[in-house]
C-alpha cells in the first residue's frame, strides 16, 4: 500500500495537469511535457545503472539514437526498388510491411512501426549486451571512457552514413499506431492522447524499476555498489547482474528513442551527441543517484524547462551551473536535502524570535 | 604510398599527436595529485588560444602568448580554489561531475564573450604557404613549432618533477597523500599548483596549434576527449606513456584518413582504444596491480 501511494499521487498529478491545461487553454505545454516524459524514461533507466549498480555510462544517448534512428529509417526508407526480392516478399507475407503513397504520390513500401520498434529495441538490447560484456569489466575512469567512446562512435556513424540521413537526420517519420485509434504522432489534435501515452509509459517504467530494485536483483545491485569484491565473495554473480541492468537501461533508452522519434516525426544527429549523454548523467546526479523518484522528477522538470526555452541561449550554461551547485552543496541530490529539517528550523527561528520578544519582562 | 606522402602523413600525425599528448599530460598532472580527471582540461587549450588572439592587436606575438598563458594559469588556480579546494573528502564521481560542469560553463562563457567565429593566430614564421622540405615532403614551419614546443614542455616537466623540490613534493602527493601530509607537505597547495601547471601547458599548446587548427569556443570538448583517450591509452598518471600514446593515436588518425572517409576519423581512433581497453583494461603501458589499487 505504501508503495502504491506515490504512484497514485503521480497518476493524480498527471491527470490534474492535463485538466488544468484544458481549463486555462494552455494545451501547448503538453507537447513539452510529453517529450520530457520520454527523456525521463531514459533517465530512470540510467538511474538504476548509476545509482544502484554504481556503474557510470556516458553513452546512453547512443542507445537512444539506436532506437530512434533504426525505427525512423525502417519506417521511412522506400523498399519499392526491392519489391520483387525474395526477402521483401517473405517480410510482406509476415505482415510487417505497409504500402502506401509518399507525399509525391509515388508508391511506398516500408516496414510497419510495430516491427520497426521491435527491431530497434532488440538491436539496442543486443548491442548493449555485446558491448556490456567487455565494458562492464572496466572500472571508474576507464568505464567512463569506454562508454563515452561508444557514444562518439554512434554519433559518427549516424553522421556519416547516408542511410541515417547524415547531418540532416531523418524526417517524415510516420505515426506509430499503437492500438486502433491510439497513435504516437505529433498531430496537434492528438496532443492529449500522446501526453497520456508518454506518461503511461513512464509510469509503467517506474513500476517495473521500483519492483526490480525491491527484489533480489535490487539487493544484489546495491551490494555491488557498496563493494564489488564483497558482493562477489558472498556469491553474487556481479558480472551477470551488472550486464542485465545495463541491457535493461539500454532498452529503456531505445524505447524512449523510438517513441520520441515517432512523436517528433523525425530525429537528428544531435540526439546522439556527447553533450546529451552528459546531460542525462547530470540529471541523474541532480536527482540523487540512487533515487528513482528524484531522477524522474528532475528529468521531467529540467527537460521541460530546457525544451520550453526558458534558459534561452544560456541553456547549456544553466545546466553546467545546476550541475556545479548541486554537486557542491547537495552531493546526494536536491531531494536528499533535509527539507523537513530546514522547514522546522525556519519555523523554530521564526517562533523563537517572537517568544524572545514576549519574554523580555520575564525572569532573566 | 610514396615516401613523400608517407612523411607527409607522418608529420600531420605527429603534430596532432603532440597536442593530444600535452592535453593528456595535463590530465595526468591533476590526476596524480587529486585522483580525478579534470574534464575542463580542453577548455584551458581553448582559453590559451582565444586570449592570445584577443591580445594580439595590442601586444607583440610573444608577449600576447605569455600573457594568455599567465591568465589561463590564474584561471586554473581560481577554478581549483573556488570549486575544489574547500570540499571535505569528496567522492571521485562528485569531482568529475563538478569538472564537467566547469567545462560547460567555461565554454558557454567563451561563446558569449568571443562568439561563434573561428579565429587563429598568425603563423609564427612566414605564412600559410611557407614550407620546408623534409625527405621530399612539404612541411609548414608551424608544424615544427608545435612539435618543438610540445617536446620542450615534456622536457621541462620531467626536469621539474625529477629535480626541483616542489616537483618532488608533488610526486610525493601522487604516491601517497597521507604520507605526504605527515611529511609536512601542504597537499592542498600542491593540488592548486597542479591545476596551474595543467592550465599553463594547455594554454601554451593552444597558442602554438592555433595557426594550424584555428581556435573557436567549442574546441575544448573534442580535445578533452582525445586527451582523455590518450591518457587512458597510456595508463592514467603515466605522463611519459602519454607522449607515446599521443603520438600513436595522432599517427593512426592521420593514416586512417588515407583509407577511410574523414567523418570516421574519430570513430577509428576510439574503436582502437576500445579494443585496447578490452585486451589490456589498465592501458597500453599501465600496470594491472596499480590499476587495481585505485579506488576509481
Amino acid at each position: 500500500m505504501k508503495k502504491l501511494l506515490p504512484l497514485a499521487a503521480l497518476v493524480l498529478i498527471v491527470v490534474t495537469v492535463q485538466i488544468i491545461t484544458e481549463w486555462t487553454d494552455t494545451r501547448f505545454y503538453l507537447t513539452q511535457l510529453t517529450m520530457s516524459a520520454y527523456y525521463a524514461l531514459l533517465i530512470i533507466g540510467l538511474c538504476v545503472v548509476m545509482g544502484y549498480a554504481g556503474q557510470i555510462s556516458l553513452g546512453h544517448a547512443g542507445f537512444f539514437a539506436i532506437g530512434g534512428y533504426l525505427s525512423a529509417a525502417l519506417t521511412t526508407h522506400n523498399l519499392v526498388a526491392y519489391q520483387n526480392s525474395a526477402l521483401i516478399r517473405m517480410l510482406d507475407g509476415l505482415g510487417v510491411l505497409v504500402s502506401g503513397q509518399d507525399i509525391y504520390g509515388d508508391a511506398l513500401i516500408a516496414v510497419t512501426p510495430w516491427a520497426a520498434c521491435a527491431v530497434a529495441v532488440v538491436s539496442a538490447a543486443v548491442i548493449a549486451w555485446i558491448l556490456g560484456i567487455p565494458v562492464l569489466k572496466l572500472k571508474g575512469h576507464y568505464l567512463a571512457m569506454a562508454t563515452l567512446g561508444f557514444g562518439i562512435i554512434t554519433y559518427r556513424i549516424v553522421l556519416a552514413s547516408e542511410y541515417f540521413g547524415e547531418a540532416d537526420g531523418i524526417s517524415e517519420v510516420p505515426a506509430f499506431q499503437l492500438l486502433p485509434g491510439l497513435a504516437v504522432s505529433g498531430d496537434f489534435g492528438a496532443r492529449e492522447e500522446n501526453y497520456y501515452i508518454a506518461w503511461g509509459l513512464l509510469i509503467i517504467g517506474m513500476i517495473l524499476l521500483r519492483n526490480l530494485i525491491d527484489s533480489r536483483v535490487g539487493r544484489a545491485l546495491r551490494s555491488i555498489h557498496g563493494s564489488e569484491e564483497a558482493a562477489a565473495s558472498s556469491g553474487v554473480d556481479t558480472a551477470r547482474f551488472k550486464l542485465q541492468v545495463f541491457v535493461l537501461s539500454a532498452v529503456f533508452a531505445a524505447v524512449a528513442g523510438v517513441f520520441l522519434t515517432h512523436y517528433n516525426g523525425g530525429i537528428g544527429p544531435s540526439e546522439s551527441g556527447v553533450m546529451k549523454s552528459v546531460r542525462y548523467v547530470a540529471i541523474v546526479a541532480v536527482g540523487g543517484m540512487a533515487h528513482l523518484w528524484g531522477a524522474m522528477i528532475m528529468g521531467v522538470i529540467l527537460n521541460f524547462l530546457s525544451l520550453r526555452g526558458v534558459f534561452g541561449s544560456y541553456d547549456d550554461a544553466v545546466f553546467g551551473l545546476i550541475l556545479i551547485v548541486v554537486m557542491l552543496f547537495a552531493p546526494n541530490g536536491i531531494l536528499s536535502l533535509n527539507w523537513r529539517g530546514y522547514a522546522y528550523m525556519i519555523f523554530r527561528l521564526a517562533t523563537a524570535r517572537k517568544q524572545s520578544g514576549g519574554k523580555t519582562d520575564g525572569p532573566a | 604510398m610514396t615516401v613523400e606522402l608517407f612523411v607527409q602523413y607522418l608529420f600531420a600525425g605527429i603534430t596532432y599527436g603532440a597536442i593530444y599528448a600535452i592535453v593528456a599530460i595535463g590530465f595526468n598532472i591533476i590526476y596524480n595529485t587529486t585522483g580525478i580527471i579534470n574534464f575542463a582540461q580542453g577548455e584551458f587549450v581553448m582559453l590559451g588560444g582565444m586570449i592570445s588572439i584577443s591580445l594580439l592587436p595590442y601586444l607583440p606575438l610573444t608577449l600576447a602568448i605569455a600573457v594568455a598563458v599567465l591568465v589561463t594559469m590564474i584561471f586554473g588556480a581560481l577554478l581549483e580554489i573556488c570549486f575544489i579546494r574547500w570540499l571535505e573528502s569528496p567522492s571521485v564521481l562528485r569531482m568529475i561531475i563538478i569538472t564537467i560542469g566547469l567545462s560547460i560553463l567555461t565554454r558557454e562563457a567563451a561563446l558569449h564573450i568571443w562568439g561563434e567565429s573561428i579565429r587563429s593566430l598568425p603563423y609564427f614564421v612566414g605564412n600559410e604557404i611557407t614550407t620546408v622540405a623534409i625527405w621530399g615532403a612539404r612541411i609548414s614551419p608551424q608544424v615544427l613549432w608545435v612539435i618543438g614546443a610540445c617536446g620542450l614542455m615534456v622536457l621541462f616537466l620531467s626536469l621539474f618533477f625529477q629535480t626541483t623540490s616542489v616537483g618532488r613534493e608533488m610526486r610525493a602527493c601522487a604516491a601517497n597523500r597521507k604520507a605526504a601530509i605527515l611529511c609536512g607537505i601542504n597537499t592542498r597547495n600542491m593540488v592548486t599548483l597542479s591545476f596551474v601547471l595543467s592550465a599553463g601547458i594547455g594554454a601554451l599548446a593552444g597558442c602554438v596549434m592555433s595557426p594550424i587548427t584555428s581556435t573557436e569556443y567549442s574546441i575544448g570538448t573534442g580535445l578533452a576527449i582525445k586527451g582523455f583517450t590518450v591518457a587512458i591509452l597510456g595508463g592514467l598518471g603515466n605522463s611519459m606513456a602519454a607522449v607515446g600514446a599521443g603520438l600513436l593515436l595522432g599517427i593512426l588518425e592521420a593514416f586512417s584518413i588515407s583509407v577511410l572517409p574523414l567523418a570516421f576519423k574519430d570513430a577509428i581512433a576510439i574503436a582502437i582504444l576500445l579494443v585496447i581497453l578490452f585486451v589490456r583494461p589498465h592501458g597500453l603501458f599501465g600496470s594491472a596491480t596499480a590499476a587495481g589499487l585505485k579506488e576509481f
